[in-house]
């Protein structure tokens, strides 16, 4: 098993590494940065000084040599655009989309599993088509739209729940599950076909052929092996919802990272966008990592291949 | 918690809640180029010197005389009895430091414009300065009553642009209580205002949150969370206005949208905009008043000089080019292309403005190739000179003055596609004279020369939808400043 983590390890390591230098070169594709930062009103000395000001004019491997010196140490530099650190920026930001991230996975998993189970057990009858009927209607919806039903419904006809800002729990109701109605349906979906599958496999029927309680044959042998895949999603779902909830965080006046990466792209801030894909990168890698570790935990084979 | 607990006021508490949809960089003025942030600006600080926004007259503000002591000094009798947020007292120190900070490049204030027309500043007395300006500056009493704000000398030394935006502190009717970068701004009546032109605040407390989508500002004013939202687009607002709850006031704004064609041929001399029959095709094709009427509405108009009507030397006595689409085919037919041509079209920001543009053109046979880009590229293609047409606009940062806007495109600058010699020749004199006769006469001159030339299509200006509830009283301004120290409650 130790083995098993240090190779990930390595191998997340690499793709870290190789995220971040292709991020910090596109970034310098999309337009003279100099340019973006001296506005809507400079002139083309403005525009010079600023150039040699943040050394843009240094060849682009030496910036990015320096650049991730500086982040190894956890030093993104200053934003642009605030003129804040970046690092401080981020941090402020990240709890915000990191709650409702969190929230997210939960409320999408605590729905879609037992939802999933239950419409394994009963192909075809009503509760089998409901899930279905949700998880169709939550691909379709986009999340602005949904989003916006949300708000009229609960902050303006029934006036039980704020309809924007981060002040409160209350203010995460909505937003959580706008994002975990849209991360939902492929769990659940996942979870129903791996229980359909693994129902019908021989060491179940050999199970319930001992005399196992039905509780124990789903709960121990069927959903275990079931809800392999479906934590390798989960955290797919979970790096998606830390980079992708721009949408909500901007319906909702959340200000997460999501929203400020977004923005700070159409800012050309440069500093914040860089930190923020390779935050937003590690992410992803860590969940990855820790949904491997964790299906090696749950299905011994898996440390082998 | 403050921010916290505001959240769920109202006229009760004596707070006024408004929306940004825009997320504020830094609420120090020298270092934000925003609308919004102007708003802060005219609440937080003061400037020396007060235009009345209706009638555009100048009044003492911090600042109670002044006098030009040559072309290039202007002297300026301070107010005192004056203090700071923090309890400091104002005196020419802070004129000084401040006017001396910013005028300095290497301290890169944002928008450069706004402060570089001066050179320094100095101390004659505790309540006398001097500003010495670069060159002769008529327009200087219009930046002094804008965008050049009074900082406090010893905290702006100690904390600099970065502590001044999280914790501003100035003379103005408002003071900060708690700011949080892009987010929100909490502000409170500063009970020790001084008696100037601005008049005393009203409204108790300001709280600001940066709410980007405008669908959900609407949620937010409908639920009862917001008092005030602005920057309304012009359809959402009039549905508003059908209800009945809201008041919709809608005033119109400095912006001016305009094409500008490359007439100097920098983006190939066989560029087809170098052609004066064509320009004035451009200029024929477009029907300015259905534009205003169906897509901007509110106060717009359309505008036919390059600068907005109310600026100070915007002479509205030039050739206006009326919608003739046939006059437009024959004008092209002349130049050379009886079937048209094609060519790239650039816009950066309102679409659908745009593509309503190129569709008048599309019809007269000017095909479009349209490419909408960030600001930061199209400015960049701008400044190499590889844009033959673009739709432009630009605000002139609310300085009501003809220099803030044609002679920022017209004197041979790295944007200028004009490149016209006698046109730099007359913004030059107009640009320095302190006599506002020659002034107006030589910016006549420009821009009838500009229009008869037909270097830009100019366009419209732009408006503002407000939107309030019945609570609040507040009457717009034609500048799209926001100012809460005159609102109050109904």
């Amino acid at each position: 098993m130790l083995r098993f983590i240090l190779k990930r390890l390595g191998l997340a390591l690499l793709v870290a590494l190789t995220v971040s230098f292709i991020s910090f070169s596109l970034l310098y594709l999309s337009g003279d940065p100099a340019i973006a930062m001296a506005g809507e009103s400079a002139n083309a000395e403005d525009v010079a000084a600023i150039r040699e000001l943040y050394g843009f004019d240094r060849p682009m491997l030496v910036q990015y040599g320096d650049w991730l010196w500086s982040a190894l140490q956890l030093d993104f530099g200053q934003s642009y655009y605030f003129r804040l650190p970046v690092a401080d920026l981020i941090a402020e930001r990240l709890s915000v989309t990191m709650t409702l991230g969190v929230c997210g996975i939960v409320f999408a998993l605590v729905t879609a599993v037992p939802l999933g189970v239950i419409a394994a057990i009963r192909p075809n009858s009503l509760i089998d088509r409901l899930a279905l009927f949700l998880s169709v209607a939550g691909q379709a919806m986009p999340s602005f739209w949904f989003g916006l039903i949300l708000i009229v419904v609960f902050a303006i006809q029934l006036g039980v729940l704020p309809a924007s800002g981060a002040d409160s729990w209350r203010h995460f109701i909505l937003p959580t599950i706008v994002l975990g109605y849209y991360a939902m349906p492929a769990i659940m979906r996942l979870t129903r076909a791996g229980m359909l599958e693994v129902l019908s496999a021989d060491y179940i029927r050999t199970a319930r052929a001992k005399g196992a309680s039905e509780s124990k044959v789903l709960f121990k042998h069927a959903l275990r092996n079931a809800i392999i895949p479906v934590v390798s999603l989960a955290a797919v779902q979970m790096g998606f919802m830390l980079g992708g909830s721009i949408v909500v965080e901007s319906v909702f006046a959340l200000h997460g990272a999501g929203y400020l990466a977004w923005e700070s792209i159409g800012r050309n801030d440069l500093p914040t966008v860089q930190a923020l894909i390779l935050v937003f990168a590690l992410f992803y890698i860590v969940f990855t990592f820790l949904a491997d570790v964790m299906n090696a935990w749950l299905d011994p084979r898996m440390r082998s291949s | 918690m403050v921010a916290a607990g505001a959240g769920w006021a109202d006229k009760a508490n004596d707070t006024l809640r408004a929306a940004f949809t825009k997320e504020l960089e830094s609420v120090d003025s020298y270092f934000n180029s925003a609308r919004e942030g102007v708003v802060l600006q005219r609440a937080i600080w003061d400037g020396l010197i007060y235009a009345d926004p209706q009638t555009g007259e100048y009044t003492g503000n911090l600042a109670t005389d002044w006098e030009w002591i040559d072309d290039t000094t202007l002297e300026l009798k301070l107010r005192e009895g004056v203090t700071f947020h923090d309890g400091s007292a104002f005196n020419a120190d802070d004129v000084v430091y401040t006017v001396n900070f910013v005028a300095d490049e290497s301290n890169g204030a944002v928008t450069q414009r706004n402060v570089n027309w001066m050179e320094s500043a100095e101390k004659i007395d505790d309540f006398t300065v001097r500003i010495n300006t670069r060159e002769p500056f008529p327009a200087a009493l219009e930046y002094l009553s804008g965008p050049v704000s009074i900082y406090p000398s010893d905290y702006y030394e100690e904390v600099g642009p970065s502590g001044m935006g999280l914790e501003p502190v100035g003379t103005g009717p408002y003071k900060v209580v708690s700011v949080e970068p892009g987010k929100r701004f909490v502000l409170e009546k500063n009970e020790n205002y001084f008696d100037g032109p601005k008049g005393q605040p009203s409204i108790g407390n300001i709280d600001i949150r940066t709410i980007p989508d405008v669908n959900t500002q609407i949620a937010e004013i409908f639920s009862g969370q917001l008092d005030l939202i602005w920057q309304v687009p012009s359809d959402q607002a009039e549905r508003l206005e059908q209800m009945d709850q809201f008041t919709v006031a809608n005033e119109s704004t400095m912006r001016v949208g305009y094409l500008a064609m490359d007439a100097a041929g920098r983006s190939g001399e066989d560029n087809p905009f170098t052609k004066i029959e064509v320009r004035k095709a451009v200029n024929h094709a477009i029907n300015r008043q259905e534009l205003v009427d169906e897509l901007l509405k509110g106060k717009s108009i359309p505008v036919h000089t390059a600068c907005f009507p109310s600026q100070f030397g915007c002479s509205q006595e030039v050739t206006e080019y009326e919608y003739d689409p046939e006059k437009a085919k024959e004008l092209l037919a002349e130049a050379g292309y009886p079937d048209g041509f094609t060519t790239e079209f650039y816009a950066y920001r309102d679409r659908e403005y745009a593509e309503a543009i190129t569709s008048y053109l599309n019809a007269i046979g000017i095909t479009t190739d349209f490419k909408m880009l960030q600001y930061s590229a199209l400015r960049d293609l701008n400044m190499k000179g590889e844009v033959p047409i673009s739709f432009q606009t630009w605000g002139s940062f609310s300085v009501n003055d003809a220099s803030a806007m044609v002679s920022q495109f017209f004197k041979h600058g790295e944007l200028d596609d004009a490149r016209d010699d006698e046109v730099l020749e007359e913004l030059n004199i107009a640009d320095s004279s302190t006599d506002p006769a020659v002034r107006e006469e030589h910016y006549r001159n420009a821009l009838q020369r500009i229009a008869d030339q037909a270097f830009w299509a100019p366009m419209f200006s732009y408006n503002t939808n407000y939107v309030f509830t019945d609570e609040v009283s507040y009457t717009p301004t034609a500048d799209e400043v926001l100012r809460f120290h005159t609102m109050s409650w109904n």
